[in-house]
């Protein structure tokens, strides 16, 4: 009776055996990152700007603070951008020829708003509000990152949940003074003491329930 | 019979003269001879129409949700439910003869080993479907699984229904295991028989390079041998942790200690009413009555009547302890069950589980193939009764009357049942279609046995 397989056969059935188990766990593995990658994140990727705003310049240079633009941060649960006026208060007298800033002018002209392309962007089923934030001292640069050294605006973090649990489960690790959330040069760490200390003044609760966000 | 004695002989497990060859051939032919049966042709048509409707069912469940069921609040675990427990209690029989037999060293179980373990994984796999389909939104069925997610969050460990995915998907990998490491020596067999060249290599591929040397049977008795015990102890568990879904909660009726032997004595009972409902047409069409013998069905009907027995014990502690325990809850709870609005349910369950399988004490009845398969039948719908009066009897009427009601199941849920028997009966086909239902290599030492026992 002639043989069914090539002896061949030998070898693949015993790179078959270890490559299942090889191949699967790297397939597996590569999924997890795959979903943790900026290719999925946009955790360090510029996005593209009507105009090319620099928060670098405006914030680090100049030294605007952040409500100077974003005004309803304190009190409401969205941030707020800016009208075109806010920048027309400026660039009526500044760089009142320069190509770049033409989107600005045409929008102040027409009335028709600018259309930023939004960078920080939660799902709509995760109730997020930036005032109650602001208020228990997590400074802005603890989510946004050093807004003061970008030139283009990028996501710092990957705004995954486990993100937002980590500082939830444990905010002793994140909380900053109320006095110091808009400086954008102060992002420490505090000592425990000092932490812990803020946490009670400011009545800060971990809440971990999911209605505390999906409500 | 004229002398009845309790030791089974080789002689008694296998009728009519046959030797190595003509055993083998006999078995390998259903799959190698290409003569295939009309009522084969028959009997897959009808269960592939039922898998076409099983399709049709759960294709629109997914576009339009849960919501065609019956279920509602109270009953919100309807027909998914009962249909899953009962699968996975069917699901049971198959390990219980390849591992418990097995390390009893019952050897009435080689030949009926291999068509129940194939039971089993079909059976569970009919199992797994139903939660799935129950989820609602089957596509997140992975949060079931322990991984590190991007939420930072696990499943809930403390949940039963959390160790029932793990229950249950160990038993099916175990199961899986078990049913190919016994194929591979009777892959081999296969291989060497197939003329075709396509038969040749598939089976050649599956059977893994088996020569059947001493050194590969002493390897493969061991490796048969772990995955035996290590099948043993899931035997008892799976069904174990499906009791705790139930009993792990308040609701009366499903809180109960007795909940895990109850269901595991349940499980073994419709497994065996089911590899009787299989094996009796099997050896009919087949014509395999000498391998599987009156003896064979005799023995499947006494391992019945035990687990039968048990079952029966756990519907008398219910209704003792529910009179016993003075909560006035479980003791609405049993009347409902009994004089409720599904009462009728209640007592055609007694019917089939306990009062009508009371023949089997008679030899006659136990010896006698179409009253078996009858009583097999009628046992199969008990245990879906069962499950159906512990699921829907019990959350219709619970704590609070203001929100008592009553579960009506619609056509769809009818359509996924019979769609999922009809599932379960199209890979059994397959299955005698393909491979060897009856191991070959351990039918040639039962010859041997004979042999050696002959006087």
């Amino acid at each position: 009776m002639p043989q069914i397989f090539h002896p061949s056969m030998n070898t693949i059935a015993r790179v078959s055996i270890f490559g299942a188990v090889f191949i699967l766990t790297a397939i597996i593995a590569l999924l997890l990152l795959v979903v943790r990658s900026p290719y999925v994140t946009d955790v360090g990727v510029v996005r593209e700007q009507p105009v090319p705003f620099s928060h670098k310049h405006h914030v680090g240079d100049v030294g605007l603070d952040c409500r100077y633009c974003h005004t309803s941060v304190e009190d409401s649960s969205f941030a707020g951008i800016p009208p075109t006026k806010t920048c027309m208060n400026c660039h009526s007298q500044l760089f009142t020829e320069s190509a770049m800033l033409q989107p600005v002018r045409d929008s102040f002209a027409t009335g028709q708003p600018l259309h930023w392309t939004r960078v920080h962007d939660v799902p709509d089923f995760v109730y997020f509000d930036h005032s109650i934030h602001i208020h228990k001292g997590i400074g802005c640069v603890k989510c946004h990152g050093p807004v003061n050294e970008m030139p283009l605006m990028w996501r710092e973090q990957t705004l995954h949940m486990k993100w937002c649990l980590d500082c939830h489960r444990q905010p002793e690790l994140f909380v900053g003074d109320r006095a110091n959330v808009f400086n954008t040069a102060i992002d420490v760490q505090l000592d425990p003491v000092a932490a812990n200390a803020l946490v009670d003044k400011y009545h800060i609760q971990s809440k971990t329930d999911c209605y505390t966000c999906h409500r | 019979m004229a002398e009845h004695d309790n030791k089974t002989t080789a002689a008694d497990l296998l009728h009519g003269d046959y030797t190595y060859g003509t055993v083998t051939d006999k078995i390998s032919a259903v799959v190698l001879s290409g003569r295939t049966p009309r009522s084969w042709y028959v009997g897959f048509a009808i269960a592939f129409a039922l898998v076409m409707l099983l399709l049709w069912a759960v294709t629109y469940l997914f576009v339009r949700g849960v919501g065609i069921w019956g279920i509602d609040i109270p009953v919100a675990w309807g027909f998914a439910i009962v249909n899953f427990v009962w699968w996975i209690g069917i699901g049971h029989a198959g390990t219980l003869i390849s591992a418990i037999l097995l390390l009893l060293r019952q050897e009435w179980r080689t030949s009926i080993n291999r068509f129940a373990e194939a039971m089993t994984l079909f059976a569970v796999a009919c199992a797994g479907m139903f939660p799935l389909l129950h989820l609602g939104r089957p596509e997140y069925f992975y949060y079931l699984i322990p991984y590190p997610a991007t939420t930072g969050v696990w499943p809930q460990f403390r949940s039963p229904l959390m160790w029932d995915f793990f229950a249950v998907s160990t038993y099916a990998t175990v199961s899986v295991l078990f049913w190919y490491v016994g194929l591979i020596p009777d892959m081999a067999t296969l291989r060497d028989r197939a003329t075709g060249r396509f038969a040749q290599i598939t089976y050649g591929i599956l059977s893994m390079g088996w020569r059947g040397s001493a050194r590969h049977w002493l390897r493969y008795q061991r490796a048969y041998l772990i995955l035996a015990g290590l099948a043993t102890p899931l035997v008892v568990s799976v069904h174990s942790i499906v009791s705790l879904d139930f009993a792990v909660s308040i609701v009366p009726g499903w809180h109960s200690t007795i909940f895990p032997p109850y269901f595991v004595a349940g499980a073994i009972y419709s497994g065996f009413a089911m590899v009787l409902t299989i094996a009796i047409p099997l050896r009919k069409v087949y014509s395999l009555q000498d391998l599987v013998t009156i003896r064979h069905l005799d023995n499947m009907a006494k391992v019945m009547l035990a687990s039968g027995m048990v079952v029966a014990y756990g519907y008398i502690m219910e209704t003792f302890i529910a009179w016993y325990s003075g909560n006035i809850f479980e003791q609405y709870m049993m009347y409902n069950r009994m004089f409720g609005p599904y009462g009728w349910c209640y007592w055609l369950l007694i019917a089939c589980n306990i009062a009508i399988p009371q023949l089997l004490w008679f030899r006659a009845m136990r010896r006698s193939v179409p009253a078996l398969f009858i009583l097999a039948l009628v046992i199969n719908v008990g245990m879906w009764l069962e499950r159906f009066v512990i699921v829907v009897v019990s959350l219709h009427r619970d704590h609070l009357p203001s929100s008592w009601g009553m579960y009506y199941p619609t056509v769809w849920d009818w359509a996924t049942l019979l769609g999922s028997l009809g599932l379960f009966a199209a890979l059994l086909f397959v299955f005698i279609r393909l491979l060897p239902m009856i191991s070959i290599f351990e039918m040639r030492e039962l010859v041997e046995e004979k042999q050696e026992q002959a006087p």
